[in-house]
């Protein structure tokens, strides 16, 4: 049986994320084949990530954008190797 | 032993902590903790001195924050603090407490959890949200929040909690099953033969006489109540107050008959202080008479609000009493109501004020 080898990806965290889980880098190379399994993989490694990045719906947060290679993604957007993904913050608060 | 007293804000922009000593005289400020997220209550454990902050933040979603150090650095979980996939997803922690059997959170929209190891984890209470009622919770001006909420102080099976705006509702077994506690209160927003519903009441704050359990005080959008009997019927206290629109409510910590209230002007009437004066109304014999408290607030060109959490006493002798203001002020008594000090002004909005004793 063959094994699935997934695609390496770079990740970058904002700021704001990374000053709740301190030690977190601002970029992060990890194995993973859609957006979900990338966070999935983040919060492995930072617990509690996920519910800061997604809701229980489940969906990215409505005033979280993930960017891979330039495009908005879904948590269901497929990973390729090599592709950049970008977490930021949108407009919001008051 | 020496104590310190801890005032804990939660604001639009954080939490907030000002400590003194025993005399509460001088006060320090600090803050603003929790990466200043939008914090709706803060409350402090009397035996640990852990201090706990719940919010939610637009970006990041809802959040217990927890200082085992008295606010020095901060932790935050929201782990198992989620409905099931599906339903609208829990925006932000409205309330916090202490029971006997762990801590409590209530969020919005309106449900209960419970952890048992401190906050790092959540379970949902599910029954409240299985009431057949429901369906027929609509949110109140401040969306549908439950924002109080009173373990009792002796059984770990008791538990009410106030909702906007579905009333309040209670529980005997532990959070299996609910029933609405509402008999009494107004609905004065509903057609005239539908003024005393089982529930729907707009619930703005709900506190027990720590003396007496089953003695309960309410402020509502319609009213203010007392209730003998854990909330089976309410009697109106309203009579002697300049108004019966309010948000918080504060409860003595050792006299079941004393309770302070801070009436605005009317729910559509701008939500401020009576004629632009400020006062806290105190009675001591239950609601029956009421004083007004007006020696060092201010008395002309006054117009701010007070939210339902943002009144609190502290359980020294005498009883300490506070209030944060939505214009972020906060003003503290010393002795009961009787002389007001502003001890913090320029703060963001306050939406909950808690006080810690504990030995320093």
């Amino acid at each position: 049986m063959s094994r699935q080898v997934l695609p390496k990806v770079n990740v970058t965290l904002p700021i704001v994320l990374r000053r709740l889980f301190p030690g977190a880098p601002r970029q992060v190379s990890l194995a993973a084949a859609t957006v979900k399994d990338a966070i999935d993989a983040l919060d492995a490694d930072w617990p509690g990530m996920r519910d800061r990045l997604c809701d229980s719906r489940p969906a990215i947060r409505r005033h979280i954008n993930v960017f891979v290679s330039g495009e908005r993604a879904t948590l269901q957007t497929p990973l390729t190797e090599g592709a950049e993904l970008v977490i930021l913050t949108a407009i919001s608060g008051g | 032993m020496a104590q310190k007293v801890l005032i804990l804000l939660g604001t639009k922009k954080g939490a907030f902590i000002l400590e003194s000593d025993a005399q509460r005289r001088s006060w320090k400020l600090r803050g603003p903790f929790c990466e200043t997220w939008p914090i709706n209550h803060v409350v402090g454990d009397e035996v640990s001195g852990t201090i706990y902050g719940g919010g939610g933040n637009e970006w990041f979603g809802p959040a217990v924050w927890k200082s085992e150090d008295f606010g020095e650095s901060w932790t935050h979980s929201s782990d198992g603090l989620a409905y099931a996939a599906g339903e609208e997803p829990v925006k932000s922690v409205w309330s916090l407490a202490g029971g006997s059997d762990g801590l409590y959170a209530g969020v919005e929209p309106a449900g209960l959890f419970r952890s048992a190891d401190g906050g790092l984890s959540w379970q949902h209470v599910a029954g409240l949200r299985e009431h057949p009622s429901r369906p027929d919770w609509h949110p109140g001006g401040g969306g549908l929040i439950l924002h109080s909420l009173i373990p009792h102080p002796d059984d770990a099976k008791q538990i009410w909690v106030g909702i906007s705006a579905a009333g309040v509702f209670y529980t005997a077994d532990g959070g299996a099953t609910w029933e609405p506690r509402n008999r009494g209160t107004r609905a004065d927003f509903l057609p005239e033969d539908q003024r005393y519903p089982e529930y729907g009441q707009c619930v703005h704050c709900v506190v027990v006489a720590p003396a007496k359990p089953n003695r309960l005080y309410q402020q509502n959008h319609c009213g203010m109540y007392r209730s003998e009997d854990g909330g089976r019927k309410w009697e109106s206290i309203e009579t002697g107050l300049p108004s019966s629109f309010g948000f918080p409510a504060a409860a003595h910590p050792r006299d079941a008959e004393t309770v302070f209230l801070l009436p605005l002007n009317g729910d559509i009437a701008g939500r401020y202080v009576p004629d632009a004066k400020a006062a806290v109304w105190r009675s001591r014999d239950g609601g029956k008479n009421w004083q007004d408290l007006r020696e060092g607030l201010p008395q002309e060109n006054t117009f701010f609000g007070v939210l339902r959490q943002a009144m609190a006493t502290d359980r020294l002798d005498p009883a300490g009493v506070y209030f944060g203001t939505n214009t972020g002020m906060l003003y503290a008594s010393a002795d009961e109501g009787d002389r007001w000090s502003c001890i913090a002004q320029h703060l963001p909005p306050v939406y909950s004020v808690e006080t810690l004793v504990v030995d320093s």
